[in-house]
């Protein structure tokens, strides 16, 4: 192995440094921070998952990950080189590697295009050798994702909410890329399908090697599938580590409150009655609170909170948290646990 | 308010065969589509007892929105008809006039839904939408209403209500928009409280604080609450009783405890273990392979059986809904030999005993 290959196979696929994505309000006269300072990197076939309360910045980040979006500020590399100061065509080419996949299969489908044309589609746009060559791989790509060579002739209405996301995948895995981006891709499937979805994407994954980072809100899912978990509050990481720890030793509080507040389908026998429920709702990224933004909900804030925004540091190895008193020593999930 | 009996254990309500407040017997429910006439629901049988919590849960499409707003009469336009019956203490709602109907909905059984703003009026304060509601169906004062509806938006947990009880539904965020439907809807003190994913679209934070408020209200006011959701952790934390529905049915009807431990369909059994808080994190997930049948093409016999690991010869046939003993119900003729798994899986012994001697 060449020296060239030992480094790019330790290079992060994604490095994400001091990411800032703002927007302007629809009037105007305000700015939405809604990523604001996000440092993370994502490691070469590993899934990365994010989980986070409605519009704390989720799909901001996919977006800017597959470069749907420019940063405001900060830098995102792929395999250590910044995309955009690639010339155009190398550009247009290189972001084949990375695509996005959203959670509404209709809206990615056009309704008057066979799912055969659908899966085409891409392979067309980047012009992938002969017309023949093209049909092979997509038909490949839509017996990879399971479906039954005759779906191509059908329509996105002939098909089941599960079938129409497995298009989609068929769709994004045409152009071979490195990294998906996965954007609550299973929140609109039912129930009884989810497993088969989830299972698909880590099949996936084991044979092609494919690098996921899934967006969620969905607790149990995000848990289920990836090494390690962000958890994003108002454009920010609080925490970030590997899945195990996040879920069975978190160490911000906004992190345990989400853990307690998820419904559990166990019987009541073995439901843990004591949950902490927190007061209020999420603040506006307009103009979101001093110091840590989690203060005003959080059942441990101090003054200091309110003063200083807490340090982005590695509490243990390879598990980061953003709050003054994570490591305090009657600081954890079960000295919360006994505070009404 | 007129007053079920005094705090029981709602499960011996149902099996001491006390009256039910609301009692559902053979309703369907048909369509009329541009196919002809579709018969959307069939054969739903439930009780329901005063001050009890039960959770309706099933997949999209299975029928728990049209069953909700039948017993309201607040089906879409396009309805082709009813069988069966609705009773609500004794009052068929299925086929009573429509002045009694107004008398009920509103003030005896209320709804909230899923989207609050659509059912707010974006012209109205909420304290003048609350108000009026109670109005509408008693006779008070203004300022009584006023009175009222301040102290039910302190009761459902708006924090200074002589602050908000002016503003407009626009300036409320999404748990609290909630709250105030929530507010309306118990305004009048009903019997029942029928809602219908109150917190599908809300962050899983605020969801904990709307399902505690609504845990609390039915446990407090004794009103009995009919919780339609997908999310059957919705349902082990709020109710005490899961009706499931498939395909336009109910295919099984036990108490919380008893449906998650030991369930009996092999549809429960299998949604239970396709779910990911019970698996071994990264494991494959056990699915329930094919899909729910449409409405145009049900098939006969059992609506499960092209996806049933179970079937065997004798599915074919119309399956009932039986009685399981111990107050329980199930549509499928092979609960007895089937020994399913449930949502301890692989079953925590200690835990499921525990459960099943309670
Ligand atoms: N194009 C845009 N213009 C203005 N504001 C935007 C735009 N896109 C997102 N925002 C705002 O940025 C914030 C983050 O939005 P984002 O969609 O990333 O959240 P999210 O975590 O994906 O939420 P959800 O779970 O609801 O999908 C929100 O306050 C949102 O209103
Ligand atoms: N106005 C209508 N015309 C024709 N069919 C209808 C109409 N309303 C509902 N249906 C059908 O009746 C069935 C039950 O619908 P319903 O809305 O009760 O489902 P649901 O269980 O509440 O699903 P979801 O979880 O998606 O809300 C569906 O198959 C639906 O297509
Ligand atoms: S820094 Fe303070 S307010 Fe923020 S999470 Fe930690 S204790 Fe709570
Ligand atoms: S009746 Fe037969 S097909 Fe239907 S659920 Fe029971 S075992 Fe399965
Ligand atoms: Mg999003
Ligand atoms: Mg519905």
């Amino acid at each position: 192995m060449t020296a060239a290959s030992t480094e790019q196979r330790s290079q992060p696929i994604v490095s994400v440094r001091d990411l800032q994505v703002r927007f302007q309000t629809s009037d105007r006269r305000a700015t939405v921070k809604a990523v604001d300072g996000v440092n993370f990197d994502v490691r070469r076939g590993e899934t990365f998952g994010i989980i986070g309360e409605s519009g704390s910045g989720k799909t901001t980040i996919g977006r800017a990950l597959v470069f749907l979006l420019n940063p405001s500020a900060g830098a995102i590399l792929h395999d250590g080189i910044d995309p955009l100061a690639l010339p155009r065509r190398e550009f247009q080419s290189h972001r084949r590697d990375y695509q996005i996949i959203f959670q509404d299969p209709n809206a990615a489908l056009n309704p008057r295009m066979t799912i055969l044309a659908s899966v085409l589609e891409p392979l067309e746009l980047a012009r992938v050798g002969s017309r023949a060559e093209r049909e092979r791989q997509a038909r490949e790509a839509l017996e990879r994702v399971g479906l039954p060579q005759e779906f191509g002739a059908r329509y996105p209405h002939q098909l089941s909410g599960g079938q129409k996301q497995r298009v989609v995948i068929a769709r994004a895995l045409t152009l071979k890329p490195k990294l998906i981006v996965c954007d609550e891709v299973v929140a609109a499937l039912d129930m009884s399908i989810r497993g088969d979805v989830l299972n698909l994407f880590a099949d996936l994954q084991r044979d092609l090697g494919l690098t996921y980072v899934f967006i969620t809100h969905d607790l149990a899912v995000v848990s289920h599938i990836s090494e390690r978990v962000a958890v994003m509050y108002l454009g920010q990481f609080v925490e970030l580590g590997p899945t195990e720890e996040v879920a069975e030793r978190p160490l911000h509080p906004y992190t345990i409150a989400l853990l307690s507040a998820e419904p559990r389908p166990l019987p009541s026998a073995m439901r843990q009655e004591s949950r902490i429920v927190l007061q209020g709702e999420v603040p506006s990224p307009i103009d979101p609170p001093s110091g840590c933004r989690f203060r005003t909900r959080c059942p441990h804030a101090q003054p200091l909170c309110t003063d200083r925004v807490p340090e982005w540091r590695e509490l243990k190895p390879d598990h980061w948290v953003a709050c003054h008193f994570a490591d305090s020593p009657n600081f954890s999930p079960n000295a919360l646990e006994t505070t009404p | 308010m007129a007053a079920g009996p005094p705090a029981q254990r709602r499960t011996e309500v149902v099996r001491d065969g006390a009256r039910p407040l609301l009692s559902v017997r053979g309703l369907g429910i048909r369509f009329k589509t541009t196919q002809g006439i579709w018969q959307a629901t069939r054969r739903i049988d439930f009780d329901i007892a005063p001050g009890e919590r039960v959770g309706i849960v099933g997949e999209s499409g299975c029928g728990k929105t049209i069953t909700g707003l039948s017993i309201l009469r607040l089906l879409p336009g396009n309805f082709a008809g009813l069988d069966g019956k609705i009773l609500f203490d004794g009052i068929d709602l299925a086929s009573c006039s429509a002045r009694q109907m107004r008398a009920i909905r509103g003030k005896r059984i209320a709804m909230i839904f899923q989207e609050p703003m659509s059912a707010l009026d974006p012209v109205f304060t909420v304290g003048h939408q609350i108000a009026e509601t109670l109005r509408v169906h008693s006779d008070v004062s203004y300022e009584e209403a006023r009175a009222r509806t301040l102290e039910m938006l302190r009761r459902v947990g708006i924090a200074s209500p002589e602050r908000r009880i002016d503003d407009y539904p626009h300036q409320l965020s999404g748990g609290m928009r909630q709250r105030v439907m929530i507010a309306a809807s118990l305004i009048c003190g009903p019997q029942l409280l029928i809602a219908d994913e109150p917190t599908t679209a809300l962050d899983v934070t605020v969801q904990a604080q709307i399902l505690e408020l609504l845990r609390d209200i039915s446990e407090t006011s004794k009103t009995a609450l009919m919780l339609i959701t997908h999310d059957l952790g919705v349902v082990a934390e709020t109710c005490t009783r899961m009706i499931t529905m498939y395909a336009g049915e109910v295919i099984e009807d036990a108490t919380v405890d008893e449906a998650l431990v030991r369930p009996l369909h092999p549809y429960t059994s299998g949604l239970l273990r396709s779910l990911p808080h019970l698996s071994p994190r990264h494991g494959r997930l056990p699915s329930i392979p094919g899909r729910v049948p449409s409405i145009a093409e049900m098939p006969a016999g059992c609506r499960f059986r092209a996806r049933c690991a179970h079937a065997a010869k004798g599915c074919e046939a119309d399956q009932k809904l039986q009685d399981a003993g111990g107050g329980r119900k199930v549509r499928c003729w092979r609960f007895a030999e089937l020994n399913l798994p449930g949502a301890l899986h692989p079953p925590d012994a200690p835990a499921a005993a525990k459960v099943a001697t309670q």
